[in-house]
């Protein structure tokens, strides 16, 4: 009986350690970095924010017991998060910090919460309304948010359709002319970082041209908006007489751009194409691959292979890095679907060194291993993927996956 | 020799005529073809193993919409699906485009390997069937 008892109680152990085992993965990272995983099981965690006493804001884009914003803290200052405070009622992505406040966006709207002197939110059941009535057409719902320091924040309003055909994502629709849904998504719009209830009447149309933006980040050395954006699918599926499997896999780049006011991304009618350098027409557009487009455009400051999903930015101002990773983006790769049969890519955040907003050398992967798998074939098995950044105030950096719902603290010792 | 042939072509026929009366179809046959369209087709965005994309694209592994009422199956084919569309309590954002422009018998084909691949098992689809879908619209 005794020995029965054991044999169960054993096999009940070992399921759970397996099952346990199972999450974890190994993140390599270059010489003198570490990693460790300090948050599990949040489920859909998407972007994070990092408060000067040490708070982790996680924005939930499923509810986790009816709620979308868990606060963690570590009161004891021990290294471990043994305070768990969960807030606000709705799905989202964008979460942010500034000038004592906190603000969270759900797909339709932007709201903020003050902070009191002791960082706690003054009413966190009643937070300020600041943007509404947004876009939400399920496709690229997300709203990124970022703000610069004139009092404006930058929402992300991505567009609901691949490439704007007629009928999306159908084979041999053409693409609209005039796109219409560029009035209203498909580009970053401007509020005011204090103003109650604004909406499109109030905003600013602060660039078009841009399919879906996630990762977005306010640049402080050269004071302007950099963006990265998520670019068109089925180039190979829908014209295999124009793009092999492989271009297709490899096209078109998923991009980094510096914003200006009125600037134009250029999509639905061009993509960038990293190979060519070049902003190539779309097919639905009349293009074939090799005709050039919308001469207004601006161009991408890197073009990344085709697919990874760029879903965070972040432009690393600490000091507890190497100097070269000083004022340099990191960027979150989500990783591909539409690759396949080709291996998927990304899952794994990059990093570009800057100097003046400008890249000054090549991009490198610098965290890897999220997936679980050196060669990702079977998504539904992948493990975690990147998908937020944020820097703590001792200059560590922080990385979210939205599948298991982890993060983990990423620090540099010499 | 001549009779014999006669025979051979009687019997095939009524073999034939059998096959379209009750609807039956060649699975196996059915799923070697369907095969060909899904890879074609459909797996860049449900993948290789009918898992789909999560968030984005539903998977075809043991689904109620791949396994349940044919017609309505059919009709997403056909039609393509924009709406709200969850399974396991996890939702699906991309759109399907219609997919009218293939045949019946493709239709019939690429249905009958989802329905016997990924895990699933059911009955095949026939070109019938969905030739009575569109006729419908």
């Amino acid at each position: 009986m005794r020995m029965l008892f054991s044999i169960v109680a054993n096999a009940i152990l070992c399921t759970a350690c397996v099952a346990q085992k199972a999450e974890e993965v190994t993140i390599k990272t270059p010489t003198g970095f570490s990693t460790i995983n300090v948050v599990k099981d949040f489920g859909r965690v998407r972007h994070i924010a990092v408060n000067t006493n040490g708070d982790l804001y996680l924005k939930l884009e499923r509810l986790e017991k009816g709620k979308g914003i868990i606060r963690l803290r570590d009161t004891n200052k021990d290294g471990i998060y043994d305070d768990t405070l969960a807030f606000g009622n709705y799905i989202g992505t964008g979460i942010a910090l500034k000038n004592g406040f906190l603000y969270a966006s759900s797909n339709t709207t932007v709201y903020r919460y003050k902070l009191d002197a002791n960082q706690n939110i003054t009413d966190i059941n009643n937070p300020e309304t600041i943007v509404t009535g947004l876009v939400d057409k399920r496709q690229h719902s997300s709203k990124s948010i970022t703000l610069d320091n004139a009092g404006n924040i930058y929402v992300n309003i991505g567009a609901p359709s691949n490439v704007c055909q007629e009928q999306d994502r159908q084979q041999g629709s053409k693409g609209m002319m005039p796109c219409p849904i560029l009035e209203t998504a498909g580009g970053i719009w401007q509020f005011k970082a204090d103003k109650l209830n604004q909406s499109y009447a109030e905003g600013v149309r602060y660039a078009t041209g841009l399919r879906n933006v996630v990762g977005l980040d306010w640049n402080d050395e050269v004071n302007e908006l950099f963006v990265t954006v998520h670019g068109r699918d089925m180039l190979f599926q829908h014209y295999p007489q124009l793009y092999n499997q492989k271009a297709g896999a490899e096209l078109p780049s998923e991009t980094m751009y510096m914003i200006k006011k009125g600037d134009d991304g250029g999509w639905p009618y061009v993509y960038w194409d990293h190979l060519q350098k070049k902003k190539i027409l779309s097919p639905e557009y009349g293009g074939d691959g090799k005709k050039t487009g919308a001469p207004q455009a601006i161009e991408p400051l890197v073009g990344f292979p085709g697919h990874m999903a760029p879903n965070a930015l972040l432009f690393y101002k600490g000091n507890q890095f190497p100097a070269k990773y000083k004022q340099g983006a990191f960027i979150a790769f989500h990783g591909s679907w539409n690759r396949s049969p080709e291996p998927q890519e990304g899952f794994y955040v990059v990093f570009v060194p800057m100097k003046n907003g400008k890249p000054s050398g090549n991009w490198e992967v610098f965290a890897n291993g999220f997936s679980g798998f050196e060669k990702v074939d079977n998504l539904g098995a992948v493990k975690h993927r990147p998908c937020g950044l944020a820097e703590g105030s001792d200059g560590s950096l922080y990385v979210s996956d939205d599948n298991k719902g982890y993060v983990w603290k990423i620090s540099y010792k010499k | 020799m001549k009779k014999f042939s006669v025979f051979i072509v009687i019997i095939f026929s009524a073999i034939v005529y059998l096959f379209a009366q009750t609807g039956t179809v060649d699975i196996k046959a059915s799923v070697q073809r369907g095969k060909k369209v899904y890879t074609q087709y459909c797996l860049a965005c449900h993948q290789a193993d009918g898992g789909g994309v999560p968030r984005m694209n539903p998977p075809l592994q043991k689904t109620e919409y791949v396994l349940g009422d044919k017609k309505r199956l059919i009709n997403i084919v056909l039609k393509g699906s924009n709406d709200p569309i969850e399974i396991n309590g996890e939702e699906y954002v991309n759109p399907m485009a219609s997919h009218a422009h293939l045949s019946d018998q493709q239709i019939a084909d690429v249905l009958t390997f989802v329905r016997n691949s990924f895990g699933n098992k059911a009955s095949g689809i026939t070109p019938a069937e969905v030739k009575q879908a569109r006729a419908k619209k």
